[in-house]
């Protein structure tokens, strides 16, 4: 699980709609997964393993099923690591250019 | 934007470059606690049976108390968890909180919370369901830099 596996995986749509769908609802199967996405079981269960790799999708068995749980800690350190840093930058340049916009007008 | 609906199991996971050694002395002893756990004060011999309970910084409250149901140091740990800090949350009855610790190559450990039996617990649910997120990368970072999130 590093920064290059996380950003890897979030950068494919069906990935990101399957984050989304666990973030509605978490610890789904498999099928449950696949039966509102329009592709084939083999395709779902490779973004999986591609979400699972990058430590953003987190399975446990519960019975005979093996349910897929989101989990967003690697997000939360790349948000740590990476957005906090410019975002903070940027919040105050827009805060110089208002004023000095204001100044102007 | 969508409203996450809560389930009654929540997993939380992340490796960490630290021994399971080092990861157990994290969750078990107060003095690392209170560098990424909301300043809290875990207080427990982690035995099965004995009480687990975590205190407010200044000693003064009991934020969370519950009862050891599982220990096997350095590689698993449950104990039943009743939120005291909020009105709400004090009301409900006992979740489960486990930790599983296991070592990987290259000097790594995967550490793994899950947090179940929220059944009786809605509140507990939407209230821990970002702190466990908070706390799992305030520990990482707290034992692969030595130190606290600022935040």
């Amino acid at each position: 699980m590093n920064d290059d596996s996380v950003f890897k995986a979030l950068a494919d749509s069906t990935r990101r709609l399957l984050l989304d769908r666990l973030y509605e609802r978490d610890g789904r199967s498999l099928t449950e997964l696949e039966s509102d996405l329009e592709m084939t079981r083999f395709g779902v269960m490779k973004h999986l393993r591609v979400l699972e790799e990058a430590g953003l999708v987190v399975t446990r068995r519960s019975g005979r099923e093996k349910l897929h749980y989101l989990n967003p800690v690697p997000i939360r350190l790349i948000h740590d690591r990476w957005i906090d840093k410019y975002t903070e930058r940027r919040v105050s340049a827009l805060a110089d250019l208002k004023h000095k916009l204001e100044e102007t007008a | 934007m969508s409203t996450m609906i809560q389930t009654n199991v929540q997993v939380y996971a992340v490796f960490i470059k630290a021994s399971p050694e080092q990861i157990w002395e994290a969750i078990t002893k107060p003095e690392f606690t209170s560098r990424y756990f909301y300043g809290s004060l875990v207080d427990s011999t982690f035995e099965a049976g004995t009480p687990y309970r975590s205190w407010s910084p200044d000693r003064e409250k009991l934020w969370v108390d519950g009862e050891v149901l599982d220990s096997d140091p350095p590689r698993r740990l449950s104990y039943t968890w009743r939120a005291l800090y909020d009105e709400e949350t004090a009301a409900e009855e006992p979740s489960r909180v486990s930790w599983e610790i296991e070592p990987q190559e290259g000097g790594v450990s995967k550490l793994t919370v899950v947090h179940d039996q929220l059944e009786r617990a809605p509140k507990t649910a939407e209230n821990v369901a970002g702190g466990w997120m908070y706390i799992l990368s305030g520990m990482k970072t707290l034992l692969e830099t030595g130190e606290a999130l600022s935040s």
